[in-house]
């Protein structure tokens, strides 16, 4: 191991960062340029170096996205259960939106992610920190409604 | 065959997370033996003895691992492996959220044997439950006295914590989660030195996946003999398997290794919707490479798959029925492996995006005769030159699906398209 490479820095500092980068992306809602040298501050560890790290995860977002964030599973195993695609449709359709987009009011965003280890009960999506699994569009039309109706 | 679970024991009960359910069911009994009767060298010997191999995909003896970490005085760690995002695979999640403390009585047990201080619980950061039931486990055993300082008057302390990865697939393999508990980007690192010999801030770190660590407590309940006497010779213990795709019944299975394909999809998971036949089975997740339906009485172990030239990976089999676009299956495994390379090799990194762009072409009708050779080259650049293992899982899933199915392939480029059935 090059010299040096443990002593970088205080070990114990750094291997926060990953739980400090979701605390100011939990009070953020994401990571603004302004929330990550935050945590460097903290750290002790430049902007740049944080950046560089928060990117290489897919959970880390450096652009705001809905106050729902809807995410429905494109692996094989919840497309061959049927209507992992008809899904997607079915919620842009509803949203008015491309997977991908954000609604224009901020409510909804809506992306598509890999296996979301459900697949024995699929096709399944996440609405923020809630899984729904065995997925049927009428289903998904009773979230939509239950989530439109609150604030 | 009637198995009777081992590993999903107790997971039907009501509450079976909670810790009162576990001690009610012989909970820690096992830890509390180990602590007792047990020398560390003897547990390693016990672990060696019941020839249990890794659960998380590579089938690495495990009692041979313990015994690779250095006996010196230095700081020594434990890495749970919660990461399973290998798709197909919920078998993790399930033992998490509904026995976890399974799983921290094995870990418990498997730092001791190796002397370590530390125990990080590394876990995939989608999983909200599996977070929430790792923090009230850990925090329920702390209170009891399986954590902590003077862990059952034993005098040995062990500290254990949960740490949540952030979306990479990557982060899985165990230098690349070593990485990322430090900090840093969930980038693998070369081995060796394995993590045994530099791991975690470069101290010896012993990785397991939940799955092998659930199996400890049993091991030292009921001896490395009766564990050796289920499953075959080379592939001892029981195992769960994942069961998706075009099945009655999928879910969760658990068996002896060993088992037949054939056995486990029509007898236990009720066979295919529509009486349909099978046109393939992806045995071991996304990264292994497809079984053919004249392959159906396979056994489940880590010897036959590999003789068929696929593997048991984690025991996640997908369902493929005689409708299924092989050519699809291959497009998403692509795309999957696209997404999830960390970027850090060329043939990777570029060579899964050439294999979805060339896929894509075929699967909409695009394709020309050149983009089999073209999908073969790329395979070819990218096996054996990846820094990581994940370029092998790449070429086994691509490459092992073409070579299989190459009439499909062919088929597609010559009518121009898909012909299988929406
Ligand atoms: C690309 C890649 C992804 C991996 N993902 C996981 C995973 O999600 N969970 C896991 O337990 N092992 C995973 N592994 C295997 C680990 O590197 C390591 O072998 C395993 O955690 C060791 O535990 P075991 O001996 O108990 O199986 C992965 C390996 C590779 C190459
Ligand atoms: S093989 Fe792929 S995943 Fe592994 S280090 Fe190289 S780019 Fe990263
Ligand atoms: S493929 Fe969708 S949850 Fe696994």
């Amino acid at each position: 191991m090059e010299p040096g490479y443990y002593a970088e820095m205080d070990p114990a500092k750094r291997a926060m960062l990953l739980t400090a980068l979701y605390m100011a992306q939990e009070q953020y809602g994401y990571l603004s340029r302004e929330a990550m040298e935050r945590v460097g501050r903290r750290l002790g560890m430049s902007p740049r170096e944080v950046y560089n790290t928060a990117t290489f995860y897919s959970m880390f977002r450096t652009e705001p996205v809905g106050r729902y964030l809807i995410q429905v599973c494109e692996g094989l195993s919840c497309h061959l259960a049927g209507g992992a695609e008809d899904l997607v449709a079915h919620l842009e359709d509803r949203l008015g939106i491309s997977a991908g987009q954000m609604t224009g009011d901020g409510r909804f965003s809506l992306q598509m992610v890999q296996c979301l280890a459900a697949c024995g009960s699929s096709p399944a999506m996440r609405i923020n920190d809630t899984l729904y699994t065995n997925l049927t569009l009428g289903q998904v039309d009773t979230i939509l409604q239950d989530l439109e109706g609150r604030p | 065959m009637t198995f009777e679970p081992v590993l999903l024991r107790r997971t039907s009960l009501p509450r079976s997370d909670s810790i009162d359910v576990y001690l009610a069911n012989d909970g820690y009994a096992a830890l509390a033996r180990a602590l007792r009767d047990y020398a560390p060298g003897e547990l390693i010997g016990l672990v060696k003895a019941s020839k249990l191999r890794g659960r998380g995909g590579a089938g690495f003896p495990a009692g041979l691992k313990w015994g690779f970490m250095p006996q010196s005085d230095g700081p020594k760690y434990l890495c749970v492996n919660t990461d399973e995002g290998e798709p197909g695979t919920f078998k993790d999640r399930e033992l998490v959220e509904k026995d976890p403390h399974q799983i921290i009585e094995g870990a418990i047990i498997a730092a001791y044997a190796v002397g370590a201080e530390r125990a990080f619980v590394y876990i995939r950061g989608e999983f909200f439950q599996g977070i929430k039931s790792w923090i009230k486990a850990i925090a329920d055993a702390y209170a009891r006295g399986f954590l902590g300082q003077n862990i059952l008057g034993s005098g040995y302390d062990l500290e254990m914590s949960v740490h949540r990865g952030a979306g990479a697939y990557i982060c899985g393999e165990e230098t690349a989660m070593i990485s990322s508990l430090e900090g840093r980007r969930g980038e693998p690192r070369l081995k060796p030195p394995y993590p045994a010999e530099k791991g975690y801030w470069g101290q010896p770190t012993l990785v397991h996946n939940v799955e092998t660590l659930a199996n400890i407590p049993h091991i030292v309940n009921h001896g490395a003999e009766w564990f050796a006497s289920i499953g075959t010779e080379k592939s001892t213990g029981p195992k769960i398997f994942c069961v998706s795709g075009h099945v009655y019944r999928r879910g969760v299975y658990e068996f002896p290794l060993g088992i037949s394909l054939r056995e486990l999809l029509y007898e236990h998971a009720g066979g295919v919707p529509g009486g349909k036949a099978i046109k393939a089975v992806i045995p071991g997740g996304a990264s292994t490479p497809p079984l053919t339906a004249d392959q159906l009485d396979i056994t489940l172990d880590f010897e036959s798959l590999e003789g068929a030239g696929s593997a048991l990976g984690t025991g996640a089999i997908i369902v493929l029925d005689e409708d299924t676009c092989m050519v699809d299956v291959a497009r998403r495994s692509a795309r999957f492996f696209a997404h999830e390379s960390c970027g850090r090799c060329t043939p990777c990194r570029v060579g899964t995006q050439r294999a979805v762009d060339v896929l894509e072409a075929i699967e909409a009708g695009r394709g020309v005769p050149e983009d089999l050779d073209r999908l073969e080259a790329l395979c070819h650049g990218i096996s054996g030159n990846t820094f990581c293992p994940m370029g092998d899982a790449v070429v086994s899933a691509i490459g092992g699906t073409l070579v299989r199915f190459r009439d499909e392939f062919e088929e597609h480029i010559s009518q121009g398209g898909c012909a299988a059935p929406a």
